[in-house]
């Protein structure tokens, strides 16, 4: 009967009354939890968008695929001034053909890619011309939504066909039917026979960002015959250069047959590169790998975030602590008072208990909403996906909460066992 | 027999600071019959706040026996000694006690919160007493927006509204001027007369003569 669930209402409603009368101190009191708080809500948020990011980017490069990248190597001393510069490297033939007699590859697709621009009537956008086999979209799991995507029979006809990424569709045909229709790109005309579904552009994770939605894809026999093997050149960097390439692929997408050879593969791989190439002129990409190591990543990163918050929090339960010491102090009279007219020890501790609870929950409360909204801030300004997770939110304001008993009960207890007579006598 | 509200037997309280011992309350034996007022004098330093303590359960005699309504509770734990207090006494300082950030109201009504009672019957039964004291239109103020004789009624209010077996009150009018201090007695007369117990300390003469008896003490010893 003493301590029904209306006797706690009434002492939460004395409770917030003091930490009314002095919002500012408890405010500032709060401060701790509220960053404590919101650090662990944003930061898992931050964390599970890489990985979701992470693990988009390996449906995006496939599970079971290997992919060697060209890559330019830095520029021998003495050309660094020079304004053009036509550079030969990369993956060639010869590479192909040897990778390809590495048992456990099940199949093998090469790309030649160039930033061009393309056109539909008065509408153009900027695309990359991605020539490579009629096998592409099943190793890189592409969807074709509209159409087909050109076959081994095109392929050899060296047919002017071209299937479209989801963004060059809607920038060129945003109302029309595109299949059927004829794009031009440089001084050539293509016919548009498919177009691919859209994919999520997704960034970091130690992968280059990159937006397939704009790519353009025909065979590369096609492309051989109309734009050979010279890229178009782009800038670079501030120095306003512009630099020509001469590369046969750029990339090669290696599948294997079993998820337990990518390993090997990979290092049959290098090895087979490393003996023909001068230069290090090509990287390899194991999505496998790199899955693996973001989530590696992932736990380190939750370790450090986990020590971090829980820093924050401790030092905001200081806080608390400290100032709700401050409070008996300050009250000691009250309590000397309260005792004469009958509170017995238990009553005091609940009133001070209940005083520090409600304030870390309203400040895990406010940091909640603060943790709520940096995410997005985050989303919008650094173009990462964020993603908070209900269970971050219940555990870290369960958190605050836990904070606000396990410091709030020695000045509680402080209170309570004030000798009242002591108390009633304090100035 | 008569009928005793409380019995002090051979009361010592003896308080230590470090390896001092002060006595301040010798073999005190003493019987406090229901309805009576008694005045309680005695120089500074003498015991007399001691002996309040002691009766109003707020401390604990050092050696001795107190029987309150013919129970012994000298040897009781903290909890059943809130309890009495809470049930059966009402304080009266000398410099009021009230809670500062409380209105009057709930000053008032304050006893009654460590009772359990639900809040709208202690609001009701706190304005019945802020009533009686003359203070019902200044039931929603702060206690520092009131004057001294004002305050002491509050807490006298206070005091009462637990309908207590008897009220302790300590220099009830040492903060009040003379004509201030004289309605505060008449107050706490009148309360008499209806039967409530009445105990105060003070160094006034013409306070204790308000009581039917009036005992001195000196050194922690009664004289008179
Ligand atoms: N908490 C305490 N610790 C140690 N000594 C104390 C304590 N309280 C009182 N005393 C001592 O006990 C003696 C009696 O004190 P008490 O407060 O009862 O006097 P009093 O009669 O109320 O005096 P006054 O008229 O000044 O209020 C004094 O010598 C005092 O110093
Ligand atoms: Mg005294």
């Amino acid at each position: 009967m003493r301590f029904n669930i209306l006797h706690i209402i009434r002492i939460f409603r004395a409770g917030w009354k003091n930490i009314y009368l002095h919002k500012l101190r408890s405010l500032l009191t709060m401060l701790g939890i509220v960053f404590g708080v919101a650090s662990v809500i944003a930061m898992l948020a931050i964390g599970e968008g890489a990985s979701f990011e992470a693990r988009e980017k390996i449906k995006e490069l496939g599970s079971n695929n290997i992919i060697v990248r060209a890559v330019k190597p830095p520029p021998a001393p003495g050309t660094e001034q020079q304004t053009t510069f036509l550079a030969a490297y990369g993956i060639n033939p010869l590479d192909l053909r040897r990778i390809k007699s590495i048992p456990s590859v099940e199949q093998i697709v090469p790309t030649w890619e160039d930033k061009r621009d393309v056109w539909y009537l008065d509408k153009s956008t900027s695309a990359r011309l991605v020539g490579t086999y009629p096998g592409y979209p099943g190793v890189m799991n592409l969807i074709v939504v509209k159409g087909r995507f050109f076959n081994q029979v095109d392929y050899e006809m060296i047919k002017p066909y071209a299937v479209l990424g989801s963004s060059i569709k809607n920038k060129l045909f945003p109302l029309e039917e595109p299949i059927g229709k004829t794009i031009r790109i440089g001084l050539n005309y293509f016919t548009v026979i498919g177009v691919v579904s859209e994919r999520a552009i997704v960034s970091g994770t130690g992968f280059e960002a990159e937006d397939i939605n704009f790519d353009v894809y025909m065979p590369l026999t096609t492309q051989r015959i109309y734009y050979g093997e010279y890229t178009s050149g782009e800038r670079r960097g501030g120095r306003m250069s512009i630099d020509r390439s001469w590369v046969k692929y750029h990339r090669l997408i290696i599948k294997v047959a079993e998820t337990e050879q990518i390993i090997t593969t990979a290092a049959i791989t290098e090895d087979i590169l490393r003996a023909n190439h001068k230069q290090q002129d090509y990287e390899i990409l194991v999505p496998l790998q790199l899955l693996k190591q973001a989530e590696h990543t992932k736990k380190i990163f939750n370790i450090v975030l986990g020590a971090i918050a829980a820093i924050s929090l401790v030092v905001g339960g200081i806080g608390i602590m400290n100032i709700m010491l401050a409070t008996v102090t300050e009250r000691t009279r009250e309590i000397g008072i309260r005792r004469a007219l009958g509170a017995k020890r238990k009553d005091i501790i609940s009133q001070f208990l209940i005083e520090a609870v409600i304030l870390s929950s309203i400040g895990g409360f406010i940091g909640v909403l603060l943790g709520m909204a940096i995410p997005n801030i985050v989303t919008k300004f650094a173009s990462m996906i964020t993603i908070i997770t209900y269970w971050s939110i219940l555990v870290s304001f369960g958190i605050s909460v836990a904070i606000g008993i396990t410091f709030g009960i020695y000045p509680a207890r402080k209170a309570a066992y004030l000798d009242p007579i002591e108390a009633l006598r304090y100035e | 027999m008569a009928d005793n509200l409380i019995e002090f037997e051979n009361i010592s309280k003896i308080y230590k600071i470090g390896e001092i011992k002060i006595p301040a309350l010798k073999n005190i034996s003493l019987a406090i019959e229901r309805g009576s007022h008694i005045s309680l004098m005695g120089p500074s330093g003498s015991g007399k706040t001691t002996m309040l303590n002691l009766l109003g359960c707020l401390d604990t005699p050092t050696t001795g026996k107190y029987i309150m309504e013919g129970k012994e509770i000298s040897s009781l734990g903290d909890d059943s000694l809130s309890e009495i207090r809470s049930r059966k006494i009402g304080f009266i300082f000398q410099s009021y006690n009230l809670i500062p950030h409380l209105t009057v109201i709930e000053n008032i009504g304050l006893p009654l919160f460590y009772q359990g009672i639900n809040e709208k019957s202690i609001a009701e039964r706190a304005s019945v007493m802020a009533e009686v004291v003359g203070l019902k239109d200044r039931v929603r103020h702060k206690p520092a927006e009131l004057s001294g004789g004002q305050q002491q009624r509050v807490a006298i209010a206070r005091a009462l509204i637990n309908n207590p077996a008897f009220i302790l009150a300590d220099e009830p009018t040492g903060n009040l001027d003379t004509k201030t201090g004289r309605e505060i007695m008449e107050l706490l007369n009148k309360l008499n007369e209806e039967g409530t117990t009445l105990f105060v300390i003070t160094h006034d003469s013409k306070v204790a003569d308000y009581g039917d008896i009036v005992i001195r003490i000196l050194d922690g010893q009664i004289v008179e």
